[in-house]
C-alpha cells in the first residue's frame, strides 16, 4: 500500500463525522434549516461557524427548500456550497433538487435517510433518497460511520469534477450511522484541502465582466438537448468516481468503488443491499463461513452500476434485492427493479428475488438475513422465484 | 425563418446563457399567426404603436415609422388595438410566405 498520511482517530456519530468533513472541507457556503427531523450536522458545523473555526458563509434559511436555493444560488455565484437534510425537509427540497442538478451545480447535501410521513415516523429508511433518484443528482450509499465521513470528502471531487458538475448526495442511514458513534479514521485537514482543492466554475454568476444568465427559460428547441448533457454527465462520472475513490485511498488507505463484493468469488447465493444492513449481513456471513454465500453492496445507485452488478452476480444461481424503500404498484423496490434489469442481457440469469425491510425503522438482524439465504437455497433448488415480491420482519399470518 | 441550431455537445452546460444581450438572436416572429400591416399613407407617425408594443419591434427612423420587424414581431397585436387612426390591420400569414 501506498504511504497514507497520519490520521486521527475520533469518536464520532455519523452526523458529527459529516460535520467534521464538512469542517475540513470548509465550504464558501452552507445554508439549511433544521426541519424535524433533522440531524446535527448542520447544527455541529454552525459551531463550528460560531468559534471561527472555517470561512464560511452560514445561511440559517427560513425552510428546507430555501436551503437547497439558496445552496443553488451560491453555487451558481462561484462558492462551493454545502447542505444536509433528511426525511421531510428531502421532501420539500424536491422541486430544488431538480434544478440544482439542471444547472449543473456541483453542490454536496449529506442525507440522513428516513422514513416519508404519514404515519409520522422519523426513523431509518430509503423512501427520501430513493424518491429522488431521478432528480438527476449522484447518489453514494454509505454502510457506516467512516464511509459517511470518507463519501463526503470525495462527493467534492466527484461532483466538481470537469466532466460531471453534478450534485451529489452523500446518504447514511438515519439513526443507525447518523446517530450511533463509532470509531474512526480522520485524515489530517491538511490532506482534505489539499485534496477537495479549490472550487472552479466555469461562468459564475458574480464575473461582473462577463455577465451571464442562470436558469433560462429552454423552450422545445433546447431543453432535451440541456437533458442529454445530464445524462451524459451521469455517464461520465462512473470513471470519475472510481479515480477518485483511488486517489483517495492513496492518502487514506481506504477506497471504494462502485460496488463491494464480499464473499462473492464462489457465492451462488447473493444479498444485494445497500446502507447500513450491509455491515448486518458482513456479519452473518463471517459468522456463518460460508463460500456459497455473499454479498454484494451498492455504493453508487446514481449512476447505477449496471456492468458491475453483472459481473458480480451473474455466476448465482439465486440473488435477493433487498430495499428499503417500496416502490407502490410496481414490480418491487427501487433497486430490486434496476438490479433485475442490469441482469437481463446475461445469457444465464439467476433466479431473483426482491424483499422489502426496514421500513420506518424496522429492525433488521443476522437473522433475518439467514432466513433470506434460507430462502434463496429453497429458490436455487426448486428454481423458482415465487412470491417475486417478499417482506422481511414483516408481522405476517 | 430557418435558424441554425447548435447540437447538444455545443451548448453551454446546463442551459447557462453565457453571452449578453443575445435576445436579438432569438427569433420570435415565428410565434405569430396574424402580421401587423400598417398603412403608410394613413399613419400619422403619432409613434403610440410605437410606445405600446411590447417587443420594440416598430422601426422609426428619423421621427418617421418605417415598418415591422418581422423576425421579432410575436403578432400580439396590441399596436393594432392602439392606433388611434386604425390604419394598423392584422393579417393572417400562410405557411408558404
Ligand atoms: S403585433 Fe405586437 S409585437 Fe408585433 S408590432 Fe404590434 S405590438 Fe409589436
Ligand atoms: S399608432 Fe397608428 S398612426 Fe400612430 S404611428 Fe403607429 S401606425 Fe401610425
Amino acid at each position: 500500500m501506498t504511504q497514507t498520511v497520519t490520521q486521527k482517530i475520533m469518536a464520532l456519530n455519523g452526523a458529527e463525522a459529516i460535520a467534521e468533513a464538512m469542517r475540513q472541507i470548509n465550504p464558501d457556503v452552507v445554508a439549511s434549516y433544521p426541519i424535524t427531523p433533522q440531524t446535527i450536522i448542520v447544527e455541529r458545523f454552525s459551531e463550528f461557524v460560531a468559534d471561527g473555526l472555517v470561512d464560511t458563509e452560514f445561511v440559517a434559511a427560513e425552510s428546507e427548500h430555501s436551503a437547497l436555493s439558496a445552496s443553488i444560488g451560491a453555487a451558481a455565484a462561484g462558492g462551493r456550497s454545502m447542505t444536509a437534510t433528511s426525511s421531510q425537509g428531502f421532501a420539500l427540497m424536491w422541486e430544488m433538487l431538480y434544478i440544482a442538478a439542471g444547472m449543473r451545480l456541483p453542490i454536496v447535501m449529506a442525507v440522513a435517510n428516513r422514513a416519508l410521513s404519514g404515519p409520522i415516523n422519523i426513523h431509518c429508511d430509503h423512501s427520501d433518497s430513493m424518491g429522488g433518484r431521478d432528480s438527476g443528482w449522484i447518489q453514494l450509499y454509505s454502510e457506516n460511520v467512516q464511509e459517511a465521513y470518507d463519501n463526503t470528502i470525495q462527493a467534492i471531487k466527484i461532483g466538481e469534477h470537469q466532466n460531471v458538475r453534478l450534485p451529489v448526495m452523500v446518504c447514511m442511514d438515519g439513526f443507525t450511522t447518523s446517530h450511533a458513534v463509532e470509531r474512526i479514521d480522520v485524515l489530517d485537514d491538511n490532506a482534505v484541502k489539499k485534496f477537495v482543492g479549490e472550487y472552479h466554475i466555469d461562468h459564475p454568476l458574480l464575473d461582473v465582466d462577463q455577465a451571464v444568465t442562470y436558469g433560462p427559460l429552454a423552450l422545445p428547441e433546447y431543453y432535451f438537448e440541456i437533458k442529454m448533457q445530464q445524462i451524459e454527465a451521469m455517464t461520465n462520472a462512473k470513471p470519475v468516481i472510481e479515480q477518485v475513490s483511488k486517489a483517495y485511498g492513496s492518502i487514506s488507505g481506504r477506497s471504494y468503488g462502485l460496488v463491494e463484493p464480499y464473499n462473492m468469488e464462489k457465492a451462488e447465493l447473493a444479498i444485494v443491499i445497500l446502507g447500513s444492513t450491509a455491515g448486518t449481513a458482513k456479519s452473518l456471513l463471517d459468522d456463518l463461513n460460508d463460500p456459497r454465500l455473499g454479498l454484494l453492496k451498492i455504493r453508487t445507485f446514481r449512476p447505477f452500476p449496471t456492468e458491475e452488478i453483472a459481473a458480480n452476480l451473474r455466476k448465482c444461481k439465486a440473488v435477493a434485492v433487498l430495499d428499503r424503500a417500496a416502490s407502490f404498484g410496481s414490480i418491487g423496490g427501487p433497486v430490486f427493479s434496476e438490479v433485475r434489469a442490469a441482469l437481463y442481457d446475461e445469457p444465464k440469469r439467476p433466479q431473483i428475488v426482491n424483499y422489502i425491510y426496514g421500513l420506518g425503522g424496522r429492525d433488521t438482524t443476522t437473522d433475518m438475513l439467514k432466513t433470506v439465504y434460507d430462502d434463496l437455497d429453497t429458490v436455487a433448488k426448486t428454481g423458482k422465484p415465487d412470491p417475486v415480491q417478499r417482506f422481511l420482519g414483516l408481522r405476517d399470518d | 425563418m430557418t435558424v441554425e441550431r447548435k447540437k447538444w455537445r455545443d451548448l453551454p452546460i446546463g442551459g447557462v446563457i453565457i453571452t449578453g444581450g443575445n435576445a436579438q438572436v432569438y427569433l420570435t416572429g415565428n410565434w405569430r399567426t396574424k402580421k401587423p400591416v400598417i398603412d403608410m399613407k394613413r399613419c400619422t407617425n403619432c409613434m403610440i404603436c410605437w410606445v405600446y408594443c411590447p417587443e420594440g419591434v416598430i422601426l422609426v427612423k428619423d421621427g418617421k415609422i418605417t415598418g415591422i420587424d418581422l423576425e421579432h414581431c410575436k403578432g400580439c397585436g396590441i399596436c393594432a388595438v392602439e392606433c388611434p387612426t386604425k390604419v394598423i390591420e392584422m393579417v393572417k400569414e400562410s405557411k408558404d410566405e
